[in-house]
């Protein structure tokens, strides 16, 4: 599979990632790269077989909804690169009309 | 003898039997670690300065009343992707590099609970993606055996530290190979427990389908006991399997291999495996045999295809798993962003290396509308096929032996550049992951430069004992665990 450096693009604007236009070309030549190794996987007949997306067969493991020992906010909030009376600071996401 | 030329075993036997205290163990690993350590570079944090201090406390403890557990004492350490309350956990990413958990991982409250001593947390690829540590934002970790070699990756720094004597022993995290392929570079014992073994809460999570905890130690028999002292079930980890952990160590009585059948799966013994190597493993093949093992040829055809799914797999779940690192709650956050998505983009693009990046567009290339089916869905389903060439192999044999690694070592710098080169060294010891079984490396020799080379025995699931007791069996009559190297 041939990726263009449009298509890193678009991929890292999903992921939340710039890329200097450097980066753009040697991330376009390896994932094309990558992803023609990956391309083996269509020698592989899978007609009818079912995916595995986990091994040991778990759904849905349930527990009692009880109350237990939690982090102190101070303790949550010790780590975050901003934070003030109790919560996290992001810039605004609401323009004033 | 100096204190760190022991096994964990044969240490926590002098511990409890009151011929050692804590504090002249801690003297004797802070001596060793200042002495090596400049060389080695396996540790991103260390902590001795305070596991001094917890020794000496131990000490006066123990003199009231001794009574220890098995890891009372012991000093080992720790992969810096395993959360430890109060201690820096990095991933040895510039995202985390100032993060303080406030919280244990599940089996660190396990040591903790028997007062273990914390060295200090060890070096890894970035998030653990990567096979050599060259990856990690802090420096690559070198191999003691030839300090021009990578140690192996991602769990390179605490195999690197088990090796040079730097810990009792270990812990580390496997993916794709993380434990069992520096364990082989390094000449070091490394298990990968059964998926659901142990328990993942508070391990910084890459592909959560594949990850594992496991032991790397000098011996088989202390990755028996380190196992012993991590496994078990945990509410705070739903795909911990609810199962008795059995006593491991008493698996290991057993010396002779009469009944136990070994598979030797071909399409591991094709091109691309190095001739010392080949060599080295069928020696061990014939060892095995000699013991008693009744040898046979198996085939397991999806062999090649694993490495593929693999990294779509494993990329896929990265990609979701690493987009919790947005510069909000925890974590790095970059200075002078316009928005919340310019924080968003610039946070992410400071704070990851150029491997992670690669994974996260990967990851999230193959989940994208339009490639989803494509990519994701089918390599899910020859995941499929992957853990039935298994089932088929085990009904046939109880043991699979294979190398760990096609070539042993190789210099840092030397695959780099190219990922793929890189990704496809994994062949090995992928396909295990994707078929959540346990797996062991342990030396089998050493090539004529003087590196070692790693044995692999896989198992079926839950069946830690019997790879333990082949592994067992096979070093003891071997003796390559004694080779200790000159660290220059
Ligand atoms: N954590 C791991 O097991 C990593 C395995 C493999 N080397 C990778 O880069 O993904």
């Amino acid at each position: 599979m041939e990726i263009t450096q449009q298509d890193v693009e678009k991929v890292a604007q999903l992921a939340r990632l710039a890329v200097t236009s450097a980066e753009k070309d040697t991330f376009a030549k390896q994932l094309s790269q990558i992803l023609t190794h990956v391309d083996k996987l269509n020698q592989c007949d899978t007609t009818g077989v079912e995916p595995t997306a986990t091994v040991m067969g778990q759904v849905n493991v349930f527990r009692e909804d009880v109350i237990r020992p939690s982090l102190p906010s101070g303790k949550a909030l010790a780590n975050a690169p901003e934070c003030e009376a109790g919560g996290f600071v992001v810039p605004k996401i609401l323009e004033e009309r | 003898m100096s204190l760190h030329k022991l096994t964990l075993i044969d240490l926590q036997r002098k511990f409890a039997a009151g011929e050692v205290t804590a504090t002249e163990i801690m003297r004797a690993y802070s001596l060793r670690i200042s002495q090596v350590e400049p060389r080695v570079k396996a540790f991103v944090t260390q902590t001795r300065e305070v596991a001094c201090e917890q020794a000496e406390a131990l000490d006066r403890k123990l003199k009231e009343w001794r009574k220890t557990m098995p890891l009372t004492g012991m000093p080992l350490a720790v992969k810096d992707n395993i959360c430890t309350d109060g201690v820096p956990t990095t991933c040895s990413s510039r995202m985390l590099q100032n993060f303080v958990p406030p919280y244990d991982a599940t089996v660190i409250s396990k040591l903790r609970a028997q007062d273990y001593m914390l060295l200090g947390k060890t070096n890894l690829d970035e998030f653990a993606m990567g096979s050599s540590t060259e990856n990690s934002a802090f420096g690559p970790s070198r191999n003691p055996w030839n300090l021009q070699c990578v140690p192996g990756g991602s769990s390179g720094g605490s195999a690197a530290a088990v090796a040079a004597e730097e810990c009792v022993a270990a812990l580390g995290s496997d993916t794709g190979g993380s434990i069992r392929q520096p364990a082989a570079f390094c000449g070091v014992v490394g298990l990968k427990p059964t998926y659901g073994r142990v328990s993942r809460y508070g391990l910084v999570a890459f592909a959560s389908s594949l990850d594992q905890i496991g032991p790397i130690t000098k011996n088989v028999s202390d990755a028996a006991f380190l196992l012993g002292a991590i496994a078990g079930h945990d509410p705070l980890d739903s795909t911990s399997i609810d199962r008795p952990v059995p006593d491991y160590l008493k698996a290991l009585q057993k010396r002779d291999l009469k009944r136990l059948r070994v598979g030797v799966p071909v399409e591991f013994f094709a091109e691309g495996l190095d001739p010392e190597v080949d060599r080295a493993v069928r020696s061990a093949i014939e060892e095995l045999s000699h013991l008693g093992a009744e040898v046979k040829e198996i085939r397991l055809p999806r062999t090649d295809a694993a490495v593929a799914v693999y990294y779509v797999v494993a990329t896929a779940e990265a990609s979701s798993n690493l987009a919790r690192f947005d510069g909000v709650k925890f974590g790095f956050r970059a200075k002078e962003t316009k928005d919340l998505l310019d924080l968003y983009i610039k946070t992410r693009q400071e704070g990851f290396g150029p491997e992670v990046k690669r994974r996260i567009m990967l990851g999230t290339y193959v989940l994208s509308a339009g490639y989803y089916d494509a990519y994701y869905g089918k390599a899910q389903a020859v995941r499929t096929l992957v853990c039935q060439d298994f089932e088929a192999a085990f009904k046939q044999v109880d043991v699979i032996v294979t190398p760990t690694t096609p070539t042993p070592a190789f210099k840092l710098g030397e695959k780099s550049e190219d990922p793929l080169q890189m990704y496809l060294s994994d062949v090995f010891t992928i396909s295990v992951n994707l078929a959540g079984l346990p797996a062991i490396s342990l030396p089998c020799g050493f090539s004529r430069a003087g590196v070692p080379i790693g044995l692999q025995l896989i198992g079926r699931a839950f069946e830690e004992e019997t790879v333990l007791q082949a592994a067992h069996a096979y070093e003891q009559s071997a003796q390559w665990h004694q080779k200790k190297p000159t660290i220059r």
